[in-house]
């Protein structure tokens, strides 16, 4: 327990802001994802051949590559393609982005093609005759979708998106390799400097058991929240 | 675009894939040994078997891989014990290490697919067997594990992809395998673009054959209508 304790002579703290740096990773990544989403999910359902291979394009190339290849790009190639887009404005000075940013945006994307999977399942799965009912009442296509179509969709996405959730956190694990320090960064610099590592990847399995643990009843909560009704 | 870079990396990112398919099918040999043995348990009416084997799939299926093979590699090595001990034989070799974490994730993974397949089997055609008079083993080994896999073939599908890509874990504790490899490329080229796209094709193109012989599978034993 020594090896736990707060302040100097122990990794309690550091281990204690790691976990914090790997939720806000994760909350991070899962609301690029969301965005990414939103941007995609019209494009897999539209009418039009080449906007779907677009949409089709992306969730596929993402979730048939591994994660780790994924960060590597954003890893070693971020700041490249961003030192490119300046120098078409015209600054030619090097830009480091910071391994919060690179981290996000890499788990982000990975995160945003599994969402858009389950956001189009969700919308196709909602009866036609809610879109037709709609349309016959008058209601434009934004309150359509803002009051009728996203509260339906909401409950049918939501377990769904518990295991995007789970997923996108486990995955924040990979971040490690690009030196952000986050709960197995942490515990790889601890198992370095005390030479305990079983400790301190246990703790560290435990303390991502503890993350998915937590995060399963909240989402539980807002299950319930939105299949009232049903 | 660097296309020279491109073609003179390519028979090395081979060459890597074949250690990646290696550690992909020895895990998935012996996870589907695994999943189906805890899936065994799962479905049990023994309370304390039944809570051992959840508890061996929450324990796999709520940590990230990485630290199931960073406590195997790096952790178990410290133990004073086993390094005098034969396991110590596989134990030090990154190779092994990462496929008993592989095996032990996807077995867990397994499990839970198979648990969900046996579940759905209708009761129906159970009591059809019983009724007939064939034993309980017979019925056990005849007629729900084909349904089983039959049923669970869809999920399972989708496993062996998502494993394919938990392989490119084992570039972490020094394989050089298809990751490992396209890392090493980039970190001394500084081309990252162009080898992510010949890697990465080599992964999409794994993954299409996987897809398409998971499909092929589900038609050749869909149910005869």
């Amino acid at each position: 327990m020594e090896l736990l304790a707060f302040g100097k002579t122990g990794w309690g703290d550091e281990l204690f802001y790691a976990t914090l740096m790997t939720i806000a990773v994760s909350v991070t990544a899962m609301f690029i994802g969301f965005i990414f989403a939103l941007i995609f999910t019209p494009l897999k359902l539209s009418k039009f051949k080449f906007l779907n291979l677009i949409g089709n394009f992306y969730t596929t190339v993402i979730r048939g590559v591994p994660e780790l290849l994924v960060i590597y790009l954003f890893f070693f190639g971020g700041s490249g393609a961003i030192m490119y887009v300046a120098s078409i404005f015209g600054y030619f000075e090097y830009i480091e982005i910071n391994a919060f940013i690179t981290g996000s945006m890499a788990i982000g994307i990975i995160s945003g093609a599994y969402s858009t999977e389950v956001f189009r399942g969700a919308i196709q799965s909602i009866d036609k005759g809610q879109f037709e009912a709609a349309k016959v009442l008058g209601i434009n296509k934004f309150t359509q979708f803002y009051k009728i179509i996203l509260p339906q969709m909401l409950r049918l996405a939501i377990p769904n998106l518990s295991n995007v959730w789970q997923i996108t956190l486990k995955d924040t694990s990979l971040i490690s390799v690009t030196g952000l320090v986050e709960i197995m960064r942490q515990s790889y610099i601890a198992a370095g400097s005390t030479r305990d590592p079983l400790f301190f990847y246990s703790f560290a399995a435990v303390l991502y058991l503890m993350l998915t643990y937590l995060s399963m009843k909240l989402i539980n909560r807002l299950e319930i929240k939105y299949s009232r009704g049903y | 675009m660097d296309l020279d870079l491109m073609l003179s990396s390519l028979p090395k990112l081979l060459v890597a894939a074949v250690v990646t398919l290696k550690l992909l099918s020895t895990s998935l040999f012996f996870g589907l040994i695994i999943g189906l043995l805890f899936a065994i348990l799962r479905i049990n009416k023994n309370i304390f078997i039944n809570k051992f084997a959840y508890g061996y799939s929450y324990l796999f299926r709520g940590t990230p891989l990485l630290v199931q093979i960073f406590i195997i590699y790096f952790g178990l090595g410290q133990i004073e014990y086993l390094r005098s001990t034969f396991l110590w034989v596989i134990l030090k070799e990154p190779y092994w290490c990462a496929i008993i974490a592989f095996t032990l994730n996807t077995g867990a993974y397994t499990s839970e697919i198979l648990r969900s397949a046996f579940q759905t089997i209708k009761p129906g055609i159970i009591e059809a067997g019983k009724s007939l008079g064939i034993s309980n083993k017979v019925i056990f080994y005849k007629i729900q594990i084909p349904i089983a896999i039959r049923q669970s073939l869809p999920a399972y599908g989708n496993e062996i992809i998502l494993m394919m890509k938990g392989t490119s874990l084992a570039s972490t504790v020094t394989l050089m395998d298809l990751t490992g490899v396209a890392k090493y490329i980039i970190s001394t080229t500084f081309k990252p673009i162009e080898v992510f796209i010949v890697a990465g094709g080599i992964y999409l193109f794994m993954t299409f054959i996987i897809h398409n012989f998971i499909k092929y599978l589900e038609k050749k034993y869909s149910f005869s209508q």
